[in-house]
């Protein structure tokens, strides 16, 4: 009964051409994934809340970059927008809005962030319209695309992983070594030690979740140019990075950028094998994971 | 027998012979319900207001059954959705493939959702809080996802179309409308009597416990996973049901009824009602009902509306209107008895 098409993934698997085009766009998916859970999970990892309405800011940052780009023509800029927008929005919805339900059950927090996912898409359709938007790709990129053992690699795909992997780094290195991460991690840790401290913890919050909006943000400036546009675009991206701090761990970024790359290359070579069963894969992924390590690959807190 | 047991023996019967007493004034007051509501047809000739108690049966069979785990076992699913699609999808297609009587789809499309339930609910009653609610919402998007990529059985994003064959049986013609009107109130009532009689047991009482302190109730012996297991599959048996009187209702299935946005209106309608009282969800599902058109009437708008009524209920009211009625009863009790 499932649709297996086993040839097409050892056939793809034989051949070096094909296994470069399907890892880069494993990779493409699994770095756009990470972008969005590593803001997912570092919210989570200090205010102890899940953004259910996080895909919103991935929504945003793509909407954001379309717009500026149209107006400048700058790629840079559009992205600059994309990322500086969505951080504002994040910051502005944490202190007026997230920041009365910290203390009071789950379900108050569902609520809350259910309540803008609604208000968020309703406002792109009356933004920006219902219809699917492209904002086409830079001039910079419509450049011919590099092959790499026989593989097609466009150069747009190069940068956007590098984009993802600095961010990894100078995320994972900010935290460990500098004075801010320290305490970020002190807050996490300890909230009430760190404000009679005299450090503003109202501000690390809101500076936290503008973080992770402009993470999203920034995934979403950069899947603009690759990906179509819509309202509720947001949503699937929300589950699948939901899935990836699942697999990960919450709270690591570690374990959000191996779990996204796992759900990528998921993603890229199972739509050769099983074509309409890829995101059963994912799901089926994450019941392995979450039945043999329930919490997550790097997780270090009982779930 | 050991002194923990004799103790629970002598705490049981307690609750049972409340129990008792409570028992015959629900069915009571059921059989009032019921009353009511099947003379409605003889008093107005009103399809629409029909229409609106069809819709509410299978709202509030689903709220409700969402309230058993979200009020009284603290299981906050944000995918119970998934079995309100289950029931559609699933009486829907046997229907239309097999041709069986009605009341055999009907208990087969429950014994299909007890199997799904229980394999899913296996692997999520282990998880807490957040988690939960949101590897439930991820098997929601499974079934959703995969309702949309089979297209050969369920017909994909245009839904189960052609009609669901209803053959009549024992004099019962669900083709006709009043039937089907009268046939989905008795579910309803019938469905919350039997929530009632699960939250009223001496097992909805070990829920609730498990709600307030899950550590302390395995401590004294309860399998904490195992009575989870149970509440989430007999919820979602009656979600099903809501399902199956949707699908009746509408002729058909749409991936709407597995959609997410499902689960949140489950959500929002426990919510608005209030989750601390049994019949606190049906009334929010009447309400949200008619919020719904009234605002899809006004404007095409309609999550922002939504999402507005619901930031007002979540960060300003903090709970919902039973609750409100509930208090001010109480106070008011209060009050006169120190007068008296």
């Amino acid at each position: 009964m499932l649709p297996l098409d086993i040839d097409a993934l050892t056939g793809c698997l034989a051949s070096s051409a094909c296994l470069v085009t399907q890892t880069t766009s494993g990779f493409i998916i699994g770095m756009l994934l990470f972008l969005v859970a590593v803001g997912l999970t570092l919210i989570f990892g200090v205010l102890k809340v899940v953004n259910f309405s996080h895909g919103a800011f991935y929504m945003f940052g793509a909407y954001f970059a379309m717009t500026a780009y149209q107006f400048t023509g700058s790629f840079a800029l559009a992205m600059l927008c994309g990322a500086a927008g969505t951080a504002l929005l994040g910051l502005i919805f944490e202190r007026v809005f997230m920041s009365r339900v910290y203390g009071s059950d789950v379900l108050m927090q569902l609520l809350v962030c259910y309540a803008f996912v609604l208000i968020f898409d309703d406002v792109v359709r009356m933004i920006w319209g219902p219809e699917f938007k492209s904002m086409g790709m830079p001039a910079a990129f419509q450049v011919a695309p590099l092959f790499i053992a026989g593989g097609v690699v466009p150069p747009y795909y190069l940068l956007l992983i590098g984009v993802a992997l600095v961010v990894a780094v100078v995320l994972g290195l900010g935290l460990a070594r500098t004075r801010i991460g320290k305490v970020i991690r002190a807050a996490a840790h300890n909230p009430g030690m760190v404000s009679a401290l005299g450090i503003n913890t109202g501000l690390i919050y809101g500076g936290v979740f503008a973080l992770g909006g402009m993470l999203a943000g920034l995934a979403g400036a950069l899947a603009a140019p690759v990906r179509s546009l819509t309202p509720g675009m947001g949503f699937s991206v929300l589950i699948e990075s939901f899935i990836v701090t699942v697999i990960g761990g919450m709270g690591s970024i570690l374990g959000a950028l191996i779990g996204a790359i796992l759900i990528g290359m998921i993603r890229s070579f199972g739509s050769l094998g099983f074509p309409l069963f890829t995101e059963g894969l994912m799901y089926l992924f994450m019941v392995i994971v979450l039945v043999s390590r329930p919490t997550g690959l790097f997780g270090k807190e009982v779930a | 027998m050991t002194e923990l047991q004799a103790e629970q023996a002598a705490v049981v019967p307690r609750i049972e012979s409340q129990s008792q007493r409570s028992r015959y004034r629900d069915v009571l007051i059921a059989l009032v319900a019921f009353a009511v509501l099947a003379i409605l047809p003889m008093l107005t000739g009103s399809k629409a207001l029909l229409d609106f108690v069809i819709r509410c049966s299978a709202f509030g069979l689903f709220a409700t059954s969402l309230n058993l785990l979200v009020g009284f076992t603290g299981m906050v699913s944000f995918g119970h959705g998934m079995f309100f699609g289950l029931g559609a999808y699933g009486f829907g297609l046997l229907m239309q493939r097999t041709g069986l009587p009605v009341p055999v789809g009907f208990v087969a499309t429950l014994v299909i959702t007890t199997l799904i339930a229980a394999a899913i609910g296996a692997i999520c009653v282990r998880l807490k809080e957040i988690y939960f609610a949101f590897v439930t919402l991820a098997f929601q998007m499974l079934i959703h996802s995969t309702i949309l990529s089979w297209v050969s059985l369920t017909g994909g994003d245009q839904g189960l179309r052609g009609g669901i064959p209803r053959p009549a049986f024992l004099g019962i013609d669900l083709s006709n409308h009043v039937h089907l009107y009268i046939t989905s109130c008795a579910l309803l009532v019938i469905g919350l009597l039997l929530m009632r009689q699960i939250a009223q047991s001496p097992f909805g009482y070990t829920l609730r416990m498990i709600r307030d302190n899950a550590t302390r109730a395995s401590f004294i012996g309860i399998d904490v996973w195992r009575a989870k297991l149970t509440i989430f599959v007999l919820a979602a048996l009656f979600a099903s049901t809501g399902g199956i009187i949707m699908a009746l209702f509408v002729s058909g299935a749409y991936p709407e009824f597995a959609y997410w946005t499902i689960s949140g209106e489950g959500i929002f309608i426990n919510m608005l009602g209030g989750v601390t009282t049994f019949l606190g969800p049906m009334v929010g599902t009447v309400l949200l009902l008619i919020l719904n058109d009234t605002v899809t009437r006004l404007t095409e708008y309609y999550g922002i509306v939504l999402g507005i009524v619901i930031l007002f209920f979540a960060i300003g009211l903090r709970k919902g209107l039973m609750d409100f009625v509930v208090e001010w009863y109480a106070r008011r009790r209060a009050g006169t008895g120190e007068r008296g």
